[in-house]
């Protein structure tokens, strides 16, 4: 068979130079211009749905078992997302809500897969949260887990706490925030005490696809001699080690931690629009100080996170992390020719977008195309108070409510070096011909960057040598060989 | 013998309206002609045939699908109930008030129907009672394509009535602008209120449509009812059975079936003034307490 045979030949019967002229216009600034005026279509979403968010923080607890009240589908997508993800098993359970289920409602459902799911599997807690089916139906988690206990499907004391998760509302970091909000009120209702101090500091990470960011959290906090509790824990249970032998739940914040919170000296968040209602909530029942921080991405918003956290704690900055920074401001200086003016496109949820481009403007780069396509004015108008920080922010763009192929246009209308973002803008970054630099959730198309943390000044060197080592690499592959250089 | 065809025919109006009486007593005069027919019942309270099967209460397919606990073991035999004239009943039913999607319920047992063959060669009629305020999408599932293309709204006199009428005329449109049903005309079922016919005829006229009937009240119609009976089968002989025969060969005959023009709020108003049933407001005492 010949190379043109072989060939993959389209099953259409439109001729081939229909399909070139539509190739080359999808290109044009005047298909960018009705791809703008779309409104009741997404393509390719750069979010996931809320019960996605809420299986993370339910599964960040020590012996917590997710459980889904909805539709099995549903559950097999947040289940296979994550799998692929973290490449680590996702336990949860769902009550397989069929069609009788949508018409009575799904009581019956959660009596007996509540009852399947304590039986079978022992958990310490049932965090449970919904799909669409039963949010559009009006099921009443309150009465049906209250009748599920008082009818002894499950023991009156088994923690249950309930989150309405609708997908058609929101996105995963709504989800995660209505999670966190039910299981901390759950647990800690009736442990606090007047007058008694834990000490500790409470870390919420926020909807954090990398556990080594989680684990940067808590390496620093350890440095810095801060006794914490990382709620909603993630980084054992989704990057536990293969030691030959199969945990159900293999780590977790653990349940007494969790219930002492209330009385911590201290709680932070670490990603403020995935911890809206939770925090506000914590601020008025929580004892000791709170406080927001941004994703510490690059070295000012680590320095910033580092500062409050020795003001909260009244603890110096340990000789190790000052020693970090340096390393950090030199590699960046190493770097800075690599990167310094050079346009990224961006794509992700609120926090992290924020973390990145306040990143990037470090290092003398144009965050270019920002694009969050689940977000809102206030979020447009904080970004756009960072980008009014820096030269480099000058001519940049917000983008909040579109999609990927929105970006798409971006790129071929205005062209960037390389695009910042998760898995599904690999596309984008294939038809612009530009990198991909994967930054994100999810990421299931590498490996290991869900280990490879980009928080800190650890991480700051991790994302700067990721990105310039790229650029380098394209040049090395793509120049004349008179411009093939020994070193660069 | 040309092959049958089958005519598919939803009742809506107002709640309280009479729709399952008037639906009974006019499937019972239809019968009476000869024809065959089905009832489906859509509405959750399942009163749609019990004057065909005297009967307090059928079994309906909701009830049978949460005692199997799923809709795939149903059987046909199950839920499908010959009464007065061999007309075939089906209730739909639902959930119990408060809890899970009576919509949906209705989809559910229209798909069955369809799918375990309800719908045989033999039938003349299908006709759909459905709960009298169209809540949502699950209410209009027996207007949908290759379901009922005729549409007869139960109304009355008073005004509430009308203006259910005339919104019931806008969701219509909705369905008629992709697929054939049609509205087939107004049954007025009277309270008599005042000028009650003229004002009904009125009304058809601008919705572009007509009044196929004028069901004069009568308490012949109680007196079946609680023998559980229409007044077809208790008491043919009587004037009002012969209204509900009348109305019957109506439909057999009826060809106008349109494409609605539902009023304006403002016109429909206008159109209740002209008749006296309401009074020109009066802006100026709008919003202002007895004693301010």
């Amino acid at each position: 068979m010949s190379a043109a045979e072989a060939a993959v030949k389209f099953v259409t019967e439109t001729p081939v130079e229909e399909i070139e002229r539509v190739k080359a216009w999808i290109n044009t600034e005047d298909y960018k211009e009705k791809n703008f005026e779309r409104t009741s279509l997404v393509v390719n979403p750069a979010h996931a749905c809320q019960p996605l968010g809420a299986q993370m923080v339910a599964t960040g607890f020590e012996g917590a078992l997710p459980f889904i009240h909805g539709s099995q589908g549903c559950a097999s997508y947040f289940r296979s997302t994550f799998s692929r993800h973290y490449r680590e098993p996702a336990a949860a359970t769902c009550d397989a809500m069929t069609e009788d289920g949508a018409v009575f409602g799904g009581q019956n459902n959660l009596f007996e897969g509540l009852e399947n799911a304590y039986t079978l599997y022992k958990p310490k807690m049932i965090p449970i949260f919904t799909t669409c089916m039963p949010e559009v139906i009006g099921d009443d988690l309150n009465a049906y887990t209250k009748n599920a206990k008082q009818q002894g499907f499950i023991p009156e004391d088994l923690p249950t706490p309930y989150a309405n998760t609708p997908s058609f509302n929101g996105s995963h970091i709504h989800g995660y925030d209505a999670m966190l909000k039910s299981i901390l009120r759950t647990l800690t209702e009736g442990q606090k005490v007047e007058g008694k101090c834990t000490g500790k500091l409470n870390i919420i990470p926020g909807f954090d696809g990398n556990v080594g960011n989680l684990r940067e959290y808590k390496r620093i906090l350890e440095l810095m001699g801060i006794p914490y509790t990382m709620l909603a824990d993630v980084s054992d249970v989704f990057d536990s080690g293969c030691d030959g032998e199969y945990k159900l739940y293999p780590g977790g914040t653990k349940m007494e931690d969790a219930a002492e919170s209330i009385n911590g000296k201290a709680t932070i968040s670490m990603q403020k629009y995935s911890t809206v209602t939770t925090m506000k909530w914590i601020e008025s029942e929580y004892d000791g100080a709170k406080a927001i921080l941004p994703l510490p991405f690059g070295v000012k918003k680590t320095d910033e996170m580092l500062l409050k956290l020795s003001e909260l704690f009244e603890k110096p900055i340990p000789a190790e992390l000052k020693a970090e920074r340096a390393r950090a401001v030199d590699a960046m200086t190493d770097a800075h020719q690599y990167l310094h003016g050079r346009k990224f496109a961006i794509a992700g949820d609120p926090d992290y977008l924020l973390g990145i481009v306040s990143f990037l403007l470090e290092m003398g780069a144009h965050p270019w195309h920002i694009l969050c396509s689940r977000s809102t004015k206030k979020f447009q108008k904080e970004m756009q108070a960072l980008l009014d920080t820096s030269v480099f922010g000058e001519g940049c763009s917000i983008y909040i409510n579109k999609d990927l192929w929105h970006m798409r246009s971006l790129l071929m209308t205005d062209p960037v070096d390389g695009i910042i973002g998760d898995t599904h803008a690999k596309w984008a970054a294939r038809d612009a011909k530009i990198p991909l630099f994967r930054i994100g959730f999810p990421i299931i198309d590498r490996v290991n960057l869900h280990r490879t943390p980009v928080v800190g000044y650890n991480g700051a060197i991790s994302m700067l040598s990721m990105l310039a080592n790229k650029f380098l690499d394209i040049k090395d592959e793509t120049c004349e060989d008179q411009w093939f250089e020994m070193m660069r | 013998m040309a092959e049958k065809k089958l005519r598919q025919i939803a009742i809506y109006g107002k709640g309280g309206i009479g729709k399952s009486t008037t639906t009974q007593n006019t499937v019972a005069g239809l019968a009476s002609l000869g024809k065959r027919i089905l009832i489906i019942g859509c509405d959750p309270k399942a009163d749609s045939t019990r004057l065909i099967l005297h009967a307090k209460a059928q079994d309906t397919v909701m009830d049978k699908v949460r005692e199997l606990g799923t809709v795939e073991d149903l059987e046909l035999e199950d839920v499908c109930k010959r009464g007065y004239g061999d007309v075939m009943c089906v209730e739909s039913g639902g959930p119990e008030p408060g809890v899970g999607c009576a919509g949906r319920g209705v989809i559910t047992a229209i798909n069955f129907l369809e799918e375990e063959g309800a719908y045989t060669p033999d039938l003349d009629y299908v006709f759909y009672d459905v709960l009298g305020d169209v809540v949502c999408g699950g209410f209009a599932m027996p207007i949908r394509e290759n379901k009922a293309q005729e549409i007869y709204i139960v109304v009355s006199g008073e005004m509430m009535a009308m203006y259910a009428a005339n919104n019931i005329c806008k969701g219509i449109c909705k369905y008629a602008a992709s697929g054939s049903v049609r509205l087939a005309g107004l049954i007025c079922n009277s309270r008599e209120t005042d000028r009650e016919a003229d004002l009904i005829e009125a009304l058809a006229a601008r919705l572009g449509t007509q009044m196929i009937h004028f069901v004069p009240r009568d308490n012949q119609v109680q007196r079946a009812e609680l023998r559980r009976m229409t007044v077809i089968e208790y008491s043919p002989e009587h004037k009002q059975a012969a209204e509900y025969r009348a109305l019957a060969q109506k439909i057999v005959d009826n060809k106008k079936f349109v494409v609605p023009t539902p009023l304006e709020m403002e016109d429909l108003e206008d159109l209740l003034m002209e008749f006296g049933i309401m009074e020109a407001e009066d802006e100026s005492i709008v919003g202002v307490a007895e004693n301010a």
